[in-house]
């Protein structure tokens, strides 16, 4: 008898032990840069002390693509992860298909809808519901510059694209790069999109959200092409397929003077071991300083099958917009919480910043997404966008009216 | 072979007994049969599931919502997509062109019986060891106008030196050419060299001993008889031209724009990036229907040259 009781008392503690060992997360993400991965093993070490056990599904490559592409044949396969890194109109995709799970409950228990700007919180639901937990904020319209260059040129930062121009070619007279660039689709985009934001929000939202044929076809329009293309000549010509952070080193070092770049050049600057506002300043891109154009990383949360899994994928939600976890991650990856109204004194001053045009713009409307960074439109658009913007910025012979002209048509032909 | 050769000789299979058929007749078709499958469901199954995609609507995932030729006609409305089959034209055409020509010379000149040739030959034909990746990466560096050759000749003296194709839409394509051709003409030298010793000496000596000169005796005699090992070049050469990706990934990354872009890398983008996995897939069996428009009369002269011997 004592044998079969002991017996018994062993399965009963370790069936015990396994329901309050509660579900495996696995999480898919291209966090894996050294500043990346320390931000996400905060969120890692939070699931194992709430008891869960962390499967870590990382897939090295800055876009995402190859994280992409393993997401979609692991949902084809019919075994997705818990959670994926995926953003912007992206999520909306994948609800469409029907593979996201509703996490209204966290969200109502979370205060979501008090806690985050409208704006953001839109786009992590699908269909009225919450399907993505946000994770951080990034400003893509920042401007980095070396003071050092300015003194030595004799300009001062501008804050207009029209002075900007006058102020690039005194640098470039000094024998300085005016601007450090990388000609990739994405860093044209950023750049194009900056001008464009100087147009106004409504302008920009008209233009790349609600894809206006009469708005991209627009004087202001063309106006934006003619800046865009007057950049060419304050690059260099090694800028051809130059990563963002080689064309950040470029301003680190002293030979270029600016780079419009979002805030995650910041972590080159704090990798060099530069102090913001002593050796680099930030300024919003010229003409926006009012305006925040947003890049919001997510984590989108897919149907998973077992009560166990459920419960570590809703706790994954909740602990993501936990005030420690939107601190050290955004600490750590050089953005800012998603959260407003954090405590900020841990921040720098370009993090202060950037939470101040946060805040003022989520109640003004100048709050914006990122077209570059697949906030506002799908990739489809994006793609047709990009392919416009770029081929402009380096065929000589295009005019902006020929430019605006394909533009329109490429986004017509991609919707 | 041999085994089979012998039953099916003497009769016996036909005969009536199949079913003593001993396990090493079956030994080759059993350690055959998962290379075939394999290939089958691989290759030709993949190839067939492509063509679906390519006549359907299919975005993010694969659907199957029939959309008639639809995708094909956007993508020869696309923009892109004509600039990487122009693109291919141009790089495909100049790189077996030169290739050749380049493998034909030195194949002829290491034929002189100098010395080291070993070392000479192993030179020319070390670029085909290095990856594409790596071919694309060196000369990227090279041609880059700010730190490549381009500053060396400055740094030479030559103020007004300029070489700037990497970035200038209209020539970018011509890089890749510099970089493929680097890297293949040494093979195509191996193969022609190979060819070269192949030749019968006699005919040789035949025709030095009628008054040929060398340069007759190649024109009219080695180089004729080499038409096969010509033809192996050429289809290996065109292979290599239309799935080219990786150098345009490493040299260009299809850029500037997308002026260097070839089709393997317009697929790529369009299916894996941009959503649209039945266009990607309809520009993929219009790569298909290139490969076989080589391949097809290749094999065919293959198969038909076999059946006069």
């Amino acid at each position: 008898m004592k044998k079969i009781a002991f017996g018994l008392t062993t399965v009963a503690l370790s069936l015990a032990a396994a329901t309050a060992h509660a579900g495996e997360v696995e999480v898919l993400h291209w966090w894996t840069s050294g500043g990346e991965a320390a931000a996400i093993n905060v969120l890692k070490e939070e699931m194992v002390d709430a008891g869960h056990t962390w499967k870590d599904f990382a897939v090295a490559g800055g876009g995402g693509e190859s994280a992409m592409t393993v997401l979609k044949s692991r949902a084809i396969s019919g075994n997705p992860p818990s959670a994926a890194q995926i953003k912007g109109p992206t999520i909306q995709e994948w609800g469409d298909l029907g593979f996201l799970t509703n996490l209204d409950d966290v969200a109502k228990k979370g205060e979501w809808d008090v806690i985050l700007p409208q704006v953001v919180s839109n786009v992590m639901k699908y269909d009225g519901h919450y399907v993505a937990a946000p994770v951080n904020v990034h400003r893509v319209n920042w401007m980095w510059a070396n003071p050092e260059v300015f003194r030595k040129a004799g300009a001062s930062i501008p804050t207009t694209w029209e002075q900007f121009i006058v102020e690039a070619k005194k640098i470039k007279a000094a024998g300085f790069t005016p601007l450090a660039h990388g000609g990739q689709n994405w860093q044209d985009a950023t750049l194009f999109e900056a001008i464009a934001l100087a147009k106004g929000a409504r302008f920009y939202n008209s233009a790349f959200i609600g894809l206006s044929d009469k708005t991209l076809r627009s004087q202001d329009m063309i106006d934006v092409f003619d800046t865009f293309k007057q950049m060419r000549e304050f690059v260099d010509p090694g800028f051809s397929g130059r990563d963002w952070n080689v064309a950040t080193s470029m301003v680190i070092n002293g030979d270029a003077a600016m780079q419009i770049m979002g805030d995650w050049a910041k972590g080159e600057f704090t990798a060099a071991g530069k102090k913001a506002g002593i050796d680099y300043v930030c300024y919003p891109a010229p003409g926006t300083s009012g305006e925040f154009t947003f890049n919001i990383d997510s984590l989108a949360m897919f149907k998973v099958d077992g009560k166990e899994k459920q419960a570590a994928q809703k706790d994954l939600a909740r602990l993501i917009l936990e005030p420690k976890f939107q601190e050290t991650f955004n600490l750590n990856k050089g953005s800012i919480p998603v959260r407003l109204n954090m405590p900020r004194d841990k921040f720098d001053t370009c993090a202060h910043s950037s939470m101040d045009a946060f805040l003022a713009s989520s109640t003004t409307g100048n709050l914006v997404p990122s077209m570059a960074h697949g906030m506002a439109v799908n990739s489809m658009v994006q793609g047709a966008i990009f392919d416009v913007v770029t081929n402009f910025f380096n065929d000589e012979s295009m005019t902006s009216e020929e430019a605006v002209d394909k533009l329109a048509r490429a986004v017509k032909a991609s919707m | 072979m041999n085994t089979k050769a012998a039953n099916s000789g003497s009769g016996q299979t036909q005969s009536g007994r199949p079913a003593r058929l001993s396990l090493a007749d079956w030994m080759p078709k059993i350690v055959m049969a998962p290379t075939v499958l394999v290939t089958l469901v691989c290759i030709y199954g993949y190839m067939i599931w492509t063509a679906v995609l390519s006549f359907t609507g299919s975005r993010m995932l694969p659907s199957y919502k029939f959309v008639g030729f639809d995708q094909y006609e956007r993508l020869f409305n696309n923009d892109r997509w004509m600039v990487a089959l122009s693109n291919l034209g141009i790089f495909g055409g100049l790189f077996i062109v030169i290739c050749l020509f380049l493998g034909v010379t030195l194949a002829i000149f290491l034929d002189q019986k100098i010395r080291a040739e070993g070392a000479i030959r192993t030179i020319y034909l070390y670029p085909m060891a290095i990856s594409f990746i790596v071919t694309g990466t060196a000369w990227k560096w090279l041609l880059n106008p700010t730190n490549g050759l381009e500053k060396m000749m400055i740094d030479f003296g030559f103020e007004n030196f300029k070489f700037d194709w990497l970035i200038n839409p209209d020539m970018v394509v011509y890089c890749l050419v510099i970089a493929a051709v680097w890297q293949a003409s040494g093979f195509v030298m191996a193969l022609f060299l190979a060819g070269l010793r192949g030749v019968d000496g006699d005919l040789i000596k035949a025709a030095h001993l009628d008054g040929a000169s060398t340069f007759t005796t190649y024109r009219r005699i080695i180089l004729p008889s080499l038409k096969p090992v010509f033809f192996s070049a050429l289809v290996v050469l065109s292979h290599i031209a239309i799935k080219s990706f990786d150098l345009v990934a490493a040299l260009t990354n299809g850029g500037p724009g997308y002026a260097s872009d070839l089709p393997a890398n317009f697929m790529y983008t369009y299916t894996f990036t941009r959503s649209q996995i039945g266009l990607g897939s309809a520009s993929a069996m219009v790569m298909l229907g290139c490969v076989l428009a080589i391949l097809v009369p290749y094999l065919y002269s293959e198969l038909r040259g076999k059946r006069h011997d």
